[in-house]
């Protein structure tokens, strides 16, 4: 029972971490029906900045995360200006393909600069802190960014349903031209949408080499799992995008225990594609 | 809910239209390029004539030219656009932007891998038994993917891809992450291994590309490939002119990925080596995209001319900057700028200066 308890609260740990890298993506495809498949890669470009300040300066991720969001939100904006903006006329294979290439570039980059070493932070403030209760172990570093997931996840939702601003994006995601004649300027609203995207990942970045390796592949496995959960979540719904998140968490961590490691990315993909067969719009879509 | 009705493979919503004229004019270009490229590497012999006779020493460039890495180069390039047209098949002409393809692809490098390194024999049991196996897996997997819609079925067929190599992984009859290491056994067209030369390699991606070109070209101008193009400009529209679209994607989806099978397989017997990531992978998937994309989508020249441009540029760009990812990053800058300024890919490029030559 006590292997279950642990099991599973790592397997929620886990889909916290993924909801938080997951919850900016789903803005953007909510809104604009764009998928950026650079996602990752802004999270390895924030983890690599994260990385640099600690191990230069000497700032903690703790303190890096406010750095790393306002680095992610101006990468957003730049990339959304001079990539995305161009595509939004066209399909929405578009913007996927585009962002690809920007990927790429995002990628080799950082493997040109850096080397494709892994690295790993020590010495922070948390490093090596649990939590033990009676048999149970909770990592500090984990548990600290699963807070920062929901908090993160909880001020996005409140930001689109209770503002002015959340309804002006509302507007803009339901009909562009409409919002257009409200009044509203859209292109000024996608733009603030695709950089707080950038911003929501940028924290994520900046808070994860408390405890995972930095290395330029280590966007990929995340951005993939991304797609996953904003997919399964449903078309833009920020909280089925919360609870995929969390499901895929478990199953990982489930699959992983008990069935075998090897398994549980093939578990999760599965589950993706049978959640879809039930519900073609995903967990929340309509 | 927003329109996202299917995941149009034009970029552009704006088609070329091709002519007769220009359709006779690229046919004539076709047969000259083949009958080429037919006699490229005997041309060889004629420049070392020409070498050795007529100008010595100084001049002697000619030979380097053809070089065994020119050939490699070559080899490659035919391999990728015919793998890149298979996809076209579905991806181009159907609309259908699968990222699955690898899959096929791997499928057909274990089985002829499989039958030569397990069993001993030729390839070509195997080459048939996975062209075989990568349609019937194709229609199995299509058939619950083709419900989904946009961005639903493209992480659909991301997640087929990963299961795949996974499970590739840890299947001990394949010899799991390990793969299959060919070895040392006799040369020749019925075992289709050569150590020593590249020409006949040449000429086996030559026939190779030169079979799914035809099969793309046919298609063309045939019912079936009406039927493609119908259902990609809007699958309603074409049910509602007694067009099965279920079938009409199934039956794409089986050949494409059959003939993606073929590539996989002289894949393998010129690599001499395989393990599921080098096959089975997300980017080897988005090779067959990338190529499509740059050099057009959806036109008969595109995967060819899209190959002609990336496989010397990554080739050449790792030869000469020691692969420290140099090439990948002007290779993700091209994606952007052409998929920004110019959707119809290379092929847009070429048929507009020859638009502009025909005005002159």
């Amino acid at each position: 029972m006590n292997t279950f308890l642990q099991v599973t609260i790592d397997g929620i740990l886990n889909g916290m971490i993924y909801a938080l890298v997951a919850s900016g993506l789903s803005l953007t495809w909510g809104v604009m029906d764009v998928i950026n498949f650079a996602h990752g890669e802004f999270l390895m470009a924030a983890m690599y900045l994260t990385y640099w300040l600690a191990f230069y300066g000497g700032v903690d991720p703790l303190v890096a995360w406010v750095a790393a969001g306002l680095f992610g939100f101006m990468l957003g904006w730049l990339v959304f200006r001079l990539v995305v903006v161009h595509c939004l006329d066209k399909t929405p294979m578009a913007a996927l393909l585009a962002t690809f290439g920007l990927s790429m570039m995002l990628k080799n980059g950082c493997l040109y600069l850096f080397s494709p070493n892994y690295r790993v932070l020590s010495g922070t403030w948390l490093e090596g802190k649990k939590i033990i209760a009676g048999s149970l172990v909770i990592p500090l570093p984990q548990l600290v960014t699963s807070i920062f997931a929901l908090l993160m996840v909880s001020a996005l939702y409140l930001l689109l349903r209770k503002t002015r601003l959340g309804w002006a994006i509302q507007a803009t995601s339901m009909d562009r031209e409409a919002a257009e004649l409200m009044g509203i300027d859209t292109r000024w609203i996608l733009t603030l949408v695709f950089a707080l995207s950038g911003a929501c990942v940028g924290v994520a970045g900046g808070l994860m080499p408390m405890y995972l390796a930095v290395h330029p592949e280590v966007g990929s496995l995340f951005s993939l799992i991304a797609f996953l959960i904003v997919a399964m979540g449903g078309f833009g719904s920020m909280i089925g995008a919360f609870f995929a998140a969390l499901l895929i968490g478990l199953v990982e961590s489930y699959a992983g225990f008990y069935a075998a490691p090897v398994l549980k990315y093939v578990a999760v993909f599965s589950l993706y594609l049978v959640v879809v067969q039930w519900r073609p719009k995903g967990l929340f879509g309509w | 809910m927003s329109d996202q009705s299917g995941a149009s493979g034009n970029l552009d919503p704006s088609p070329v239209s091709s002519s007769s004229y220009t359709k006779s004019v690229s046919d004539f270009i076709g047969i000259g390029l083949l009958l080429f490229l037919l006699v490229l590497p005997k041309l060889s012999v004629l420049f070392g004539a020409i070498e050795n006779y007529i100008f010595p020493a100084p001049y002697g460039r000619f030979q380097n030219l053809l070089s065994s890495n020119f050939l490699h180069v070559l080899i490659l390039i035919f391999l990728y656009s015919a793998m890149s047209q298979a996809w076209n098949i579905i991806g181009g002409y159907c609309g259908q932007i699968s990222f699955g393809h690898s899959v096929f692809f791997g499928i057909g490098a274990y089985g002829a891998g499989m039958s030569v390194v397990k069993y001993g024999m030729v390839p070509w049991p195997g080459v048939v038994a996975g062209a075989f196996a990568a349609s019937l897996i194709a229609l199995m997997i299509s058939y619950p993917c083709f419900k989904l819609r946009g961005h639903y079925f493209a992480i659909a067929t991301f997640a087929v891809v990963e299961i795949f190599n996974r499970m590739f992984m840890v299947w001990d009859w394949i010899n799991g992450a390990l793969g299959l290491d060919y070895p040392i056994i006799e040369e020749g067209w019925k075992q289709f291994i050569w150590y020593d030369s590249k020409v006949e390699y040449y000429y086996g991606a030559l026939a190779l590309m030169t079979l799914i070109f035809f099969i793309v070209r046919f298609l063309e101008t045939h019912r079936f490939g009406y039927y493609l193009r119908a259902v990609r400009e809007g699958a309603e529209i074409a049910e509602s002119l007694g067009v099965d679209s279920t079938r009409v994607k199934l039956s794409a989806m089986a050949l494409s990925a059959g003939i993606t099978a073929l590539c996989g397989s002289f894949f393998v017997q010129y690599n001499l080596r395989v393990d599921p990531p080098m096959v089975m992978s997300l980017d080897m998937s988005l090779n067959f995209v990338l190529i499509t994309v740059l050099g057009g989508i959806g036109t008969l020249w595109g995967p060819f001319l899209g190959a002609l441009v990336l496989i010397p540029l990554q080739e050449y760009t790792r030869a000469w900057w020691s692969g420290d990812g140099l090439d990948l990053i002007i290779f993700g800058f091209m994606i952007v700028i052409v998929v920004l300024k110019q959707p119809q890919g290379i092929q847009g490029i070429v048929s507009n200066m020859f638009k502009t030559k025909k005005r002159e």
